[in-house]
């Protein structure tokens, strides 16, 4: 048995690892494969902020998801084709520029989850699960019938954008600048946690009537960390986009949003670390197991099951002992 | 725009809501009773639908299909609360909705491993495969009306078992107060099995009488399983007349939104654009009802805290 820290540590520096000796054995796909993770532990880490530590289950981050990832493709492919983008009172000029596109992400993600979470914050329980999914459905019928961007079939985007100073088309460069940001995230995210507001919003999970009577309002503090939730997990999208170079309606399906609180849930809820090592689970026991079996997503299926009815407190939990991170 | 047309129309928007509630009714009884979110709901109408296919094939008998459809989700159901489902009722939400996740990839990828990925047809019976011609000259397919008349009856059914029968009060009860109904002598553990059962048919057979229409395959439960999420939050958890009034609803908006939206925005833009722009703000219609209710009455229309 590990302490938890320890097992934090090796869990972050286990992905840079794996990517540096696929350099070493020239192994493209495995650094491929190692970026996968760290993009989906990123959107994950986001919505570990309201679903961990806020206890909001949203069933609908993929929106964030799926809008970071049609920012990069919108403003990529106008950008491909020499055409403004014209908003109706404003015009804009495409772009390649990663900064550009992930600002933009972050903006656009951080916006709807402010408009959504006005909404969906009124209702609690089940009401918000559903409420949330049912916001995700809207994006996602939306893109499907919506022939501007490709519709149903998703719109390739030919050559990776661009970051100054990194050669974002050798992989592990852009791992580097992937793993980069996931750093910078968890790091903030580490500091969301201990600070004032972190201790507030974790209090009003636990007891929204005792957070009122402090003079806190919990609807408030809710509200914020659904913003930055979604820009985090819009963050990813963008990220995710620019490593397939392909978008499509998937990345608004409910079965993503399942995935990422698939994530937390494996690796360990309430823990800055369980969405980290989820995901690089996940995208490891997909790898393993696809290769297995074409039926590979019934064994997916098993373990899940297992580790939600057997191992609560996540892989972390259970490496570490500590049982569940709270409640 | 012919009266013809619409009236066309709202029988169809009839009939997807009727289906909507076979699905739903299931979906907020568990819910209701057990406090239970399935989202492997959606996985037991595709197993009615699969095991009609199955049967008819073998049998070329459209009831027997139906029949097969209702005692292979019912099984399903039982198989998958015993195994599965009973030990989530003390859990929370989330670990609900994830079990029954992984359920539904189990089931999924077991259905595809069964019948392979193409999708398998299910022929509508010969004695209904024409039109029936209704007062007022409209000729309309005798098999969708059918399926009004069937839904209608069992939604009929339901109303009766839940309202004046003994395990009808048992269900009704444990809904409210489940430690007393079991000190009262009740098995409740077996009532839960029974509940989990009967929505799990009522799923089924549901998948078998829609996969008539459309073709039967693997993920065909998914999108139906998220209407009628809508249809029992529109409703109010765990009100079974919520649920009727949530599944017509949806049906309407959604077979009218589509006809109707783009028609309607024709008046104001070209042709093309309005075709594009209005199918696809109708296939979000529903959903924008949906948060519009929610918005209104957080708890759905016939929904208590």
């Amino acid at each position: 048995m590990l302490p938890e820290r320890m097992l934090n540590i090796i869990a972050f520096l286990a992905l840079p690892l794996v990517a540096v000796v696929a350099v070493v054995v020239d192994e493209p796909f495995t650094i491929t494969l190692a970026t996968r993770a760290a993009i989906l532990a990123l959107a994950a880490v986001g919505l570990n902020l309201a679903l961990g530590l806020g206890g909001l289950v949203s069933l609908g981050h993929a929106v964030f998801f799926g809008l970071g990832g049609y920012a990069m493709g919108i403003l990529a492919s106008h950008a491909q084709s020499f055409t403004p983008l014209d908003l109706g009172f404003v015009m804009f000029d495409g772009t390649k520029s990663m900064p550009i596109i992930w600002l933009v992400a972050i903006l656009v993600s951080a916006l709807a989850a402010l408009v959504i979470g006005l909404l969906a914050l009124r209702t609690a329980g089940v009401y918000f699960i559903m409420i949330t999914l049912a916001f995700g459905q809207m994006f996602y019928y939306f893109t499907i019938s919506w022939p501007a961007y490709g519709g149903e079939d998703g719109l390739s985007i030919y050559v990776r954008n661009s970051f100054p100073g990194v050669n974002t088309l050798d992989p592990i460069q852009f791992f580097g600048l992937v793993f980069a940001v996931l750093a910078a995230v968890l790091w903030l995210m580490g500091r969301i946690e201990t600070s004032p507001f972190g201790l507030a919003i974790g209090a009003a999970r636990q007891n929204a009537v005792r957070v009122e009577t402090v003079g806190l309002s919990p609807f408030r503090l809710r509200l914020v960390a659904f913003v930055i939730s979604g820009a985090v997990t819009g963050l990813a999208g963008a990220l995710f986009a620019d490593l397939n170079r392909f978008i499509s309606p998937t990345m608004f399906s409910w079965q993503m949003s399942g995935e990422f609180i698939v994530f937390i849930v494996l690796g360990g809820i309430g823990r800055l670390y369980g969405p980290v090592v989820g995901a690089c689970l996940f995208v490891l026991l997909e790898h393993m197991l696809s290769g297995v079996s074409d039926f590979w997503l019934i064994y997916l299926g098993a373990v899940l099951l297992l580790v939600v009815l057997f191992a609560r407190g996540g892989v972390i939990g259970a490496l570490s002992k500590e049982g569940a991170a709270h409640d | 725009m012919t009266t013809l047309l619409l009236i066309e129309q709202v029988l169809n928007g009839l009939q997807s809501g009727i289906m909507l509630f076979l699905m739903a009714a299931g979906l907020t009884l568990i819910f209701g009773v057990m406090g239970l979110i399935n989202l492997a709901h959606g996985s037991l109408y595709m197993i009615g639908a699969f095991a009609a296919a199955a049967v008819a094939a073998a049998t070329g008998s459209f009831l027997l299909a139906l029949f097969a459809s209702l005692v292979a989700a019912a099984a399903a159901g039982v198989v998958i609360e015993l195994a599965v489902i009973r030990r989530l009722y003390d859990r929370d939400h989330l670990d609900q909705v994830l079990a029954t996740f992984a359920l539904i990839l189990i089931l999924s990828e077991g259905t595809r491993w069964l019948f392979g990925s193409f999708p398998l047809y299910l022929d509508v019976p010969s004695v209904l495969a024409g039109p029936v011609t209704l007062p007022g000259g409209i000729a309309y397919p005798a098999y969708r009306l059918v399926i009004i008349l069937v839904g209608l009856a069992v939604a009929a059914g339901l109303f009766l078992l839940i309202g004046r029968t003994r395990i009808g009060i048992q269900i009704r009860a444990g809904e409210a107060d489940r430690e007393m109904i079991a000190a009262l002598g009740v098995n409740i553990s077996a009532l839960y099995t029974l509940v989990f059962a009967l929505g799990a048919a009522l799923a089924g057979l549901a998948g078998a009488l829609v996969g008539a229409i459309q073709s039967v395959q693997v993920g065909m439960g998914e999108p139906v399983l998220i209407l009628a999420f809508v249809v029992i939050v529109i409703g109010g958890i765990g009100s079974i007349k919520g649920a009727l009034v949530g599944a017509l609803l949806v049906g309407l908006t959604d077979t009218l939104g589509g006809v109707l939206l783009p028609l309607a925005l024709g008046g104001i833009m070209d042709a093309s654009s309005a075709t594009s722009i209005g199918s696809a703000i109708a296939s979000m219609l529903i959903y924008v009802l949906m948060a519009v209710v929610l918005i209104f009455r957080p708890t759905g229309l016939y929904g208590t805290a």
